[in-house]
């Protein structure tokens, strides 16, 4: 088994509020990321996909097709986007890092075909990232 | 469903190793440059992984702020701009980086309650780092020892 990992950046804007909240909860809980016209991020997110390598072509998986995948799925639907206005996962849900990570797993899992994905890694800042390994 | 989150902190300290066990050969051997009495510093990158089931009403594992607030009045303040062999946890401990990152899992185990503590990772430059994620394999290893 060999693990593979890909990286690609985007950028988006965002903010934290929950509709069940009051203004009063949702500035406590979440403090400036409340702001209602949103904030950005530089993102990077790191796919990792695992598999045996195959022995005619030396790959796990075409990298070529990963990076496809990722773009189509991805970075077309996220970048230099607002999250919470654009991208149907959160019109309804906070759109965090974890549900980020959670969202980008859902997308991806099923598009790919040899390889199996093992994580997802999004980082918001260099100093913040979450990981999602697809644990329920 | 369960994600991990990894916040990075800074932090700059200064440190001599030095074992009062061993010669002061033995000493210089051992640890040569970071034997210098007069002791050394370093840029210490620290990451903090928790884990736990992203709440729905926040779409958070914890809320960073908790974080933040218990690193920074927990760990930074400790260590920050200090030298670490002047503390109680080094009085008879050699501050390894090592040594530090255990020090620094127990102080997040011990305290933080909102998420589940899954690892602590020390670099000391950019050409060392350290993790420290609970196990005990000495004990496991020390069993298998013959007597």
């Amino acid at each position: 088994m060999v693990y593979l990992t890909r990286k690609a950046e985007f950028s988006a804007s965002h903010y934290y509020h929950n509709p069940d909240f009051t203004p009063e909860e949702n500035l406590r809980l979440f403090g400036k990321c409340n702001n209602p016209n949103g904030h950005g991020h530089n993102y990077t997110l790191e796919v990792t996909v695992k598999g045996e390598v195959d022995s005619r072509s030396g790959f796990v998986v075409d990298l070529k097709q990963l990076k496809e995948i990722m773009h189509r799925e991805v970075l077309d639907a996220m970048d230099h986007r607002f999250l919470n206005k654009e991208v149907p996962e959160f019109l309804h849900q906070i759109p965090t890092t974890e549900n980020l990570a959670i969202a980008i797993w859902q997308r991806l899992h099923t598009k790919l075909e040899k390889a199996r994905l093992h994580r997802v890694r999004v980082y918001e800042t260099p100093d913040l990232f979450v990981d999602f390994y697809g644990e329920a | 469903m369960k994600a991990h989150l990894t916040r990075r902190y800074l932090f700059s300290a200064s440190h001599r190793l030095h074992s009062d066990e061993m010669s002061a050969a033995e000493n210089q051997s051992t640890y040569g440059k970071c034997n210098n009495p007069y002791g050394h510093g370093h840029n210490y990158t620290l990451q903090v992984t928790v884990s736990g089931q992203v709440d729905p009403s926040t779409g958070m594992v914890c809320n960073l702020v908790d974080l933040d607030d218990f690193m920074s009045r927990e760990v930074l303040s400790r260590y920050d701009h200090e030298n670490l062999n002047t503390l109680q946890e080094f009085a008879r401990n050699v501050p390894t980086t090592e040594n530090l990152c255990t020090q620094i899992y127990e102080i997040v185990q011990r305290g933080f309650r909102p998420a589940h503590l899954e690892r602590v990772k020390l670099e000391e430059t950019m050409m060392n780092s350290f993790e420290y994620k609970g196990e005990t394999e000495t004990a496991t290893r020390s069993k298998e020892e013959p007597k």
